[in-house]
């Protein structure tokens, strides 16, 4: 296999035209929709290929064919300049072509060596000579060390994307495929996942990274290209890359992705990442809305629960809390809403101590918890918009009397609510799980952010959104709190909290490691906070 | 599992008319129908490949279930437990929760009806001792399905398992009774006190149905409102649909499953305790109709749906009643009948899936 590498790399430094992989001319159509739209890309050797692109642009639909998982309709995908038919995933790993998708797909009880066994023929006995040999070939490749035995549950996630990405090397490292890896990583664990990238490029894979963030398109990409609406809208070629600052990538990226659009709207600082600081306003002479004091939870298998965590919240106050994904956000989100009952300490709101309340008497107080897993728990999928906009009311009159649904009323006020927030729906009465994510989180909005309202925390609410809905999910946190909504924003993109929150809590291992005012050098310390290396 | 959707996704919010609909709607009789003849026709080849007619069987069964006028009587009768017992599964699957402890609950209802009715007629008028013997049976059920239910509210042991064990249980428990409890000194068969027929619920007029079958109706009725109009029946779809949606939207699930297991088997009880007030007056040893098995497919086949359940047993109750007398005539075993049956589950099966794959092709 070793040598294998070494030729290949050998055949794409010196040919260098003929591409590791390419797709020319491919259609993909679902109904009502064109996907891919007459795409022809290239993938070469020893390159980081960067697909840029809004939710809904084309991308997944893309990798989904490379990846074997979906069929062009019309089209050619070339291996090494054969056409081939990338029937399965399988004959897409059998040929080198590795994914690594947005969230980590190993089992978590087994090993490092036994995840990579996965997958093989279930006739043969499992044999691990070979495969260690393998796994110390690709730690090589890779430059990293991780113990092959140890239990993946046990490794952090950076760790555990890092097995990923050996799992797509497995049967043979011609092209690697990365799905938004960077989503679920630490500043560090971003910096690191690039040195491994780079250090495979040089040794000549071909690799293919997705991303919506401008900064790592720009700094990990050889060439980028930009799809929109199915279509390719152009590259930027290796040459030409080299020559351009990173300014210039920046005008001509948001040039592509945008095209006529009002380059000043919201969605461009989304792309880029800027935030513009939210005003300082005067709220420290309010008393607090809410009240945490020593709060902690008990874990079930598999979950971080939270220790020992106190703050207060001021109304009109955006409190972000940052975090690596599963340090215990969610059981910190859970306990505040009353889904899940706390172990110890206290939840105060206003001056009433509700910690053994449940969902509904804190909401009767004015506590709303935007969930983050819309469909998960959110919503009933299979239930209409309309039903799932009372959700949270049944058996309260007006929209009930003496127990009896009054469906008449219940489809007049969502039909309403449907108008007032723009949801696109083709009516009230659709299941709700038909609808974009964009859509169903306007309905969550909807549900949540009414009149009676006076906490609000959201799970991060702008998770798996395109740029419109992020930028429109962000406005409508931002104008409740400019109405005195106690706010909590829980969220693993730094970049939002930066820009909505006044004080930014962190956590790490369950614990709130610190809080800390939105200002100045507040990024560095966060990030330091997110990885266990300083007490706030 | 998604034809249990379709029918929540229906009741909750009925489409508005258009082509679409006539069209799914076409879909929906067909995936119901389509099974019926499947497993009509192979039953019959079953009965050719046995050297019978099977256009005889078929006849035989309607003449005798449908056609005559005692046939007719006899099935409407036939009825009653088994939409009694409909009605409870429909309660307890649309809430997601799977009682199959039916056979169990109904038995122990039958016994306790059976043993209470010859004693409180001695002492109380007719009405005040049905009413007694009803109240008291389905309070016992209730009970017999509180262990599962609080397993499954407590520690979510699968309820599948728990009541179709305690249903094993119930069912010797119940004969335990019959044999050494309530069992009637005077006769050799161990069996309960006879409650005589004029003590027996009333009869409709001038045939041999009892009034159960008034009872049966409103309350499937009743339970089909209750799950599609109240907010009761809502939050129990809810839990059943997405029980994490429940949990979040502040529902108390543990409290709702002990009360749909409740509800559930207190509606199986009444099955059992009206068969008895109405029909046989008394538990015999080893009695064991186990209709409990034989509802469900109907529950299924009926998506649930309390109104569409009245049409199926129905078409069930005249295969039993005609069936019963069919196999007499042609000279076929008696269970004949639960051949049918089982090839409808297949069928069932069988076109749920061909639909899905169907589905799936043109969404592709």
């Amino acid at each position: 296999m070793a040598q294998e590498t070494v030729s290949a790399r050998a055949a794409g430094a010196s040919s260098g035209r003929v591409p590791a992989i390419a797709v020319t001319g491919i259609t993909k159509r679902y109904p009502g929709v064109v996907a891919n739209d007459d795409v022809s890309l290239a993938f070469h050797a020893g390159e980081i290929h960067v697909l840029l692109g809004e939710n809904g642009a084309g991308k997944s639909t893309l990798i989904a064919m490379l990846a074997g998982m979906q069929q062009p309709d019309s089209g050619e995908i070339l291996l090494a300049g054969r056409p081939m038919r990338l029937t399965s995933p399988r004959v897409s790993l059998d040929h080198g072509i590795g994914t690594v998708f947005q969230h980590v797909l190993l089992v978590p009880s087994l090993t490092v060596i036994e995840n990579l066994m996965l997958g093989g023929p279930w006739w043969q006995r499992l044999n691990k000579a070979p495969a260690l040999a393998r796994f110390a070939e690709l730690s090589g490749l890779l430059g990293v060390s991780i113990d092959p035995d140890a239990q993946i549950g046990r490794l952090s996630l950076g760790q555990q994307q890092q097995v990923e990405i050996m799992r797509a090397l497995w049967r043979g490292e011609q092209v690697l495929i990365l799905d938004e890896p960077t989503s679920m990583l630490t500043p560090q664990g971003v910096r690191d996942l690039g040195e491994v990238l780079k250090r495979l490029r040089d040794k000549g894979v071909a690799i293919v990274l997705i991303t919506h963030k401008m900064q790592e398109a720009y700094e990990f990409g050889d060439r980028i290209s930009v799809l929109r609406l199915g279509r390719l809208v152009g590259s930027i070629e290796p040459g030409r890359r080299a020559t351009m600052s990173q300014h210039d990538v920046t005008e001509e990226v948001i040039h592509l992705m945008f095209g006529a659009r009002d380059k000043t709207g919201g969605e461009v600082d989304v792309l880029l990442g800027q935030h513009r600081r939210r005003a300082d306003r005067n709220i420290a002479n309010q008393s607090p809305r809410l009240i945490v004091r020593h709060l902690s939870t008990v874990a079930e298998r598999g979950e971080c629960p939270i220790r020992d965590v106190s703050f207060e919240l001021r109304p009109g106050e955006i409190l972000g809390i940052a975090g690596v994904d599963g340090n215990g956000q969610k059981h910190l989100a859970e306990v505040l809403a009353g889904q899940r009952p706390a172990a110890e300490g206290e939840i105060v709101i206003g001056d009433r101590n509700v910690t053994v309340g449940g969902v509904e008497a804190r909401r009767e107080l004015g506590l709303r918890y935007i969930t983050d897993e819309r469909l998960g728990e959110g919503t009933v999928g299979i239930f209409s918009v309309a039903t799932n906009l009372v959700l949270k009311e049944i058996g309260r009159p007006p929209l009930w009397r003496n127990g009896l649904t009054l469906w008449d009323k219940v489809n007049q006020q969502a039909r309403d609510q449907i108008r007032t927030y723009d949801i696109r729906t083709p009516s009230e009465r659709t299941p709700i799980a038909k609808l974009s994510g964009g859509n169903i989180q306007k309905a969550l909005l909807a549900r949540e952010l009414t009149e009676t309202a006076s906490i609000a925390i959201f799970n991060k609410p702008t998770y798996g959104l395109d740029l419109h809905n992020i930028r429109l999910a962000r406005e409508r946190i931002r104008d409740g709190a400019e109405k005195g909504l106690a706010t909590i924003v829980i969220s693993t993109e730094l970049d939002e909290l930066l820009e909505l929150s006044d004080r930014i809590g962190v956590m790490f291992q369950g614990r709130l490691a610190g809080i800390v005012d939105n200002a100045g050098q507040a990024e560095r310390q966060i990030g330091l906070l997110m990885t266990g290396a300083a007490q706030g | 599992m998604s034809f249990v959707s379709d029918t929540r996704a229906d009741s909750a919010v009925p489409q508005p008319p258009s082509s679409k609909l006539v069209k799914s709607t076409l879909a929906a009789v067909l995936r119901i129908f389509l099974p019926v003849l499947l497993a009509l026709v192979v039953g019959g080849l079953i009965l050719f490949a046995m050297g019978k007619n099977p256009l005889d069987y078929y006849g035989y069964v309607l003449n005798r279930g449908l056609f005559s006028w005692g046939g007719f009587q006899a099935t409407l009768t036939r009825m009653v437990p088994l939409l009694l017992m409909a009605a409870g599964l429909i309660v307890a699957f649309r809430a997601g929760i799977w009682n199959l402890g039916g056979d169990g609950q109904f038995l122990l209802a039958a016994v306790i009806t059976a043993a209470l009715a010859p004693a409180l007629i001695q002492v109380m008028p007719r009405s005040l001792m049905i009413i007694c013997c009803i109240v008291v049976s389905v309070a016992v059920s209730a009970l017999w399905a509180l262990l599962p239910a609080l397993l499954k509210a407590r520690y979510g042991i699968n309820e599948i398992i728990t009541s179709l064990m305690m249903s094993f249980l119930g069912i010797s428990f119940a004969n335990v009774l019959v044999k050494l409890v309530f069992r009637d000194p005077t006769t050799t068969v161990p069996q309960t006190p006879d409650l005589p027929v004029a003590d027996r619920l009333p009869r409709l007029f001038d045939t041999t149905v009892h009034a159960g079958i008034l009872i049966a109706l409103v309350v499937i009725v009743l339970v089909h409102i209750m799950m599609t109009r109240t907010s009761f029946g809502l939050k129990l779809q809810i839990v059943g649909a997405n029980p994490r949606a429940a949990v979040h939207a502040g529902l108390n699930v543990a409290w709702l499953t002990i009360a749909t297991f409740a509800l559930s088997a207190g509606l199986i009880g009444l099955a059992g305790s009206i068969e008895i007030l109405g029909v046989w007056g008394t538990v015999r040893a080893d009695w064991n109709p186990a209709y409990g098995l034989v509802v469900v497919p109907l529950v299924f086949l009926a998506r649930f749906h309390g109104i569409g359940t009245i049409g199926f047993t129905l078409f069930f109750a005249i295969l039993m009643i005609g069936g019963e007398s069919a196999s007499r005539r042609i000279g076929v075993p008696q269970h004949y009948v639960l051949v049918l049956v089982a090839l409808l589950l297949l069928f069932l099966a069988l076109v749920e899936y061909l639909d899905q794959l169907w589905r799936k092709r043109v969404k592709d």
